[in-house]
């Protein structure tokens, strides 16, 4: 049982704890985290879950596909550490996983 | 209330529903837009998603002709975001132009990557959720105004008085252009979806696109004017100096002046009149609506689903392909129809009630999807979501006192009058 914990852009702490194999979009939405709509339902096609991955994770957590790069590419604030939250499973490797949010999905 | 009109159109959507139930799957066209006038597509839709969800669709009209219509949600998913398979640069309309007329378009909306993302980037930022709180107040109180100058106890048309005014005063700040000339952009915004092909009372070609010139040398004139001047923040200023839109010709600044005008413009103000229709035919949510305001939030992504403003978003195959078990032929057209999709029982609990407060609201198609999906759904919403405070906050009752009258389209599905009264 993974724990993840977001930052809200201003301010604000969510942990939650899901089972792994969730994503990290349905860990929020299901857990009402603020800042992540997930409006498609995970088919990496809205880019409503877009989120920063705490640096020290970013290794762990991997690398963007190419669809949801193509998608990230039409945020307002996109960074080096942004991902689409459908597009992460969690697991328990990523267990302590620590997540900040941006300004446009504040 | 039942009028005599109702029962009529009642008796007009029965004998559709009939028709339809016993037509050969092959005559089914849901791009002929008298479905859309009597609002009788549905029926269509609803067996064609159950016995042929992706048709090949005729349709009599020679520029529009052979087409497939998808329609369950999954597939215009599919479709939605594959935007390497699925081009958009023939034209988001199921109609064809001959290569090089003008009537056809040049808008980032109708284009592949790289142009397309170039282009979108220079104006997402204004309507991009981080702006948003700078516009709220704005409208709030522009919302105030309009509603508070409303007639009271006595009949007008929802349309004119509340979504169209509300929506181009939306725009013309959009595009800091002269208030007192707004009504010019509900003008070009209905010439230039208008279609004489489709709708025998649509102005000639011609005449069309005499007002899309006039359009283009009004906003000609904004450019000119903002280009010489320091950057600001309204959408004129941010393409005349953005590094991907301050060289576009004159086709492709009135390609994109018009995907925004109607972007703006035909969707919302069609939400606002469907909006209230939905809410009045079913007066259960209604009353859940007011006693518990705070279900405007999802209130309104219900009202966008139900409505669907936007019926189709048309592509083109770059590649021989497969979709939903049919063979998809490189440069055959498609019509995603999000309509159906929205009604689509496989994706959407109980597609066809409207429910205020409904679970996952946000999942619907009116958007689409993928890296066309609509850049002012945020802006949208807040227009809604603020035209739904106030009005609860003010009037304890808006009969709807008539039938509707629906636009004789099946691209934007919207209405041109809605009989309504408001009790003194």
């Amino acid at each position: 049982m993974p724990k993840v914990t977001f930052n809200g852009f201003a301010g604000g702490t969510h942990t939650v704890v899901v089972p792994s194999g969730t994503t990290l979009m349905r860990a929020a939405t299901d857990n009402r985290v603020p800042g992540i709509d997930g409006d498609c339902g995970g088919n990496c096609a809205c880019a409503t879950c877009h989120v920063y991955v705490d640096p020290d994770w970013t290794d762990r957590v991997g690398a963007r596909t190419a669809t949801e790069n193509d998608m990230l590419n039409h945020v307002a604030d996109l960074h080096g550490n942004s991902r689409l939250a459908c597009q992460i499973t969690l697991t328990d490797a990523l267990n302590g996983l620590v997540i900040n949010l941006p300004e446009s999905q504040h | 209330m039942k009028t005599i009109d109702s029962l009529e159109s009642a008796a007009i959507r029965a004998a559709a529903r009939a028709r339809t139930a016993v037509l050969p799957l092959a005559e089914l066209n849901p791009a002929d837009p008298q479905g859309f006038v009597d609002d009788t597509v549905g029926y269509l839709f609803e067996r064609l998603r159950r016995e042929d969800p992706v048709h090949r669709s005729h349709s009599p009209i020679p520029g529009i002709d052979t087409y497939w219509s998808v329609t369950r949600y999954r597939d215009i998913m599919q479709v939605d975001t594959s935007h390497a398979i699925y081009s958009s640069e023939d034209g988001i309309t199921l109609m064809d132009f001959p290569p090089g007329d003008e009537q056809k378009l040049q808008m980032f909306i109708a284009m592949d990557p790289p142009k397309h993302d170039e282009q979108r980037k220079a104006v997402s930022s204004i309507v991009a959720p981080a702006n948003l709180n700078n516009w709220q107040d704005l409208i709030r109180e522009r919302t105030g105004k309009v509603l508070d100058n409303l007639p009271r106890n006595e009949t007008f048309n929802w349309v004119d008085l509340v979504s169209i005014e509300l929506t181009t005063y939306m725009l013309a700040t959009l595009f800091d252009f002269p208030v007192e000339d707004r009504r010019l952009l509900t003008h070009w915004s209905d010439i230039s979806t208008a279609n004489k092909l489709t709708n025998p009372d649509a102005p000639e070609p011609e005449v069309r696109m005499a007002e899309l010139r006039k359009m283009l040398q009004y906003f000609t004139r904004l450019w000119n004017e903002r280009v010489n001047a320091p950057p600001r923040t309204d959408l004129i200023s941010m393409l005349a100096h953005g590094p991907a839109t301050r060289n576009m010709g004159p086709a492709q600044f009135m390609g994109n002046l018009v995907l925004l005008i109607v972007g703006g413009n035909d969707t919302t103000r069609n939400s606002m009149t469907g909006g209230l229709l939905a809410l009045h035919d079913h007066p259960q949510e209604m009353a859940k609506l007011r006693a518990d305001p705070a279900l405007v939030d999802s209130l309104v992504p219900e009202i966008i689903r139900w409505q669907t403003p936007l019926a189709y978003m048309r592509r083109t195959a770059l590649v021989d392909t497969e979709l939903g078990g049919k063979q998809i032929r490189k440069g055959d057209k498609l019509a995603m129809w999000y309509l159906s999709g929205n009604r689509d029982e496989s994706a959407i609990p109980e597609p066809n009630r409207f429910i205020v407060d409904r679970q996952r609201p946000r999942q619907h198609l009116s958007f689409g999807f993928g890296i066309h999906r609509c850049v002012g759904n945020r802006l949208a919403e807040l227009q809604l979501k603020i035209l739904w405070e106030e009005l609860l906050r003010r009037f304890e009752t808006i009969e709807v006192v008539g039938e509707p009258t629906r636009v004789r389209s099946s691209f934007v599905r919207g209405f041109s009058r809605l009989p309504v009264r408001i009790p003194a």
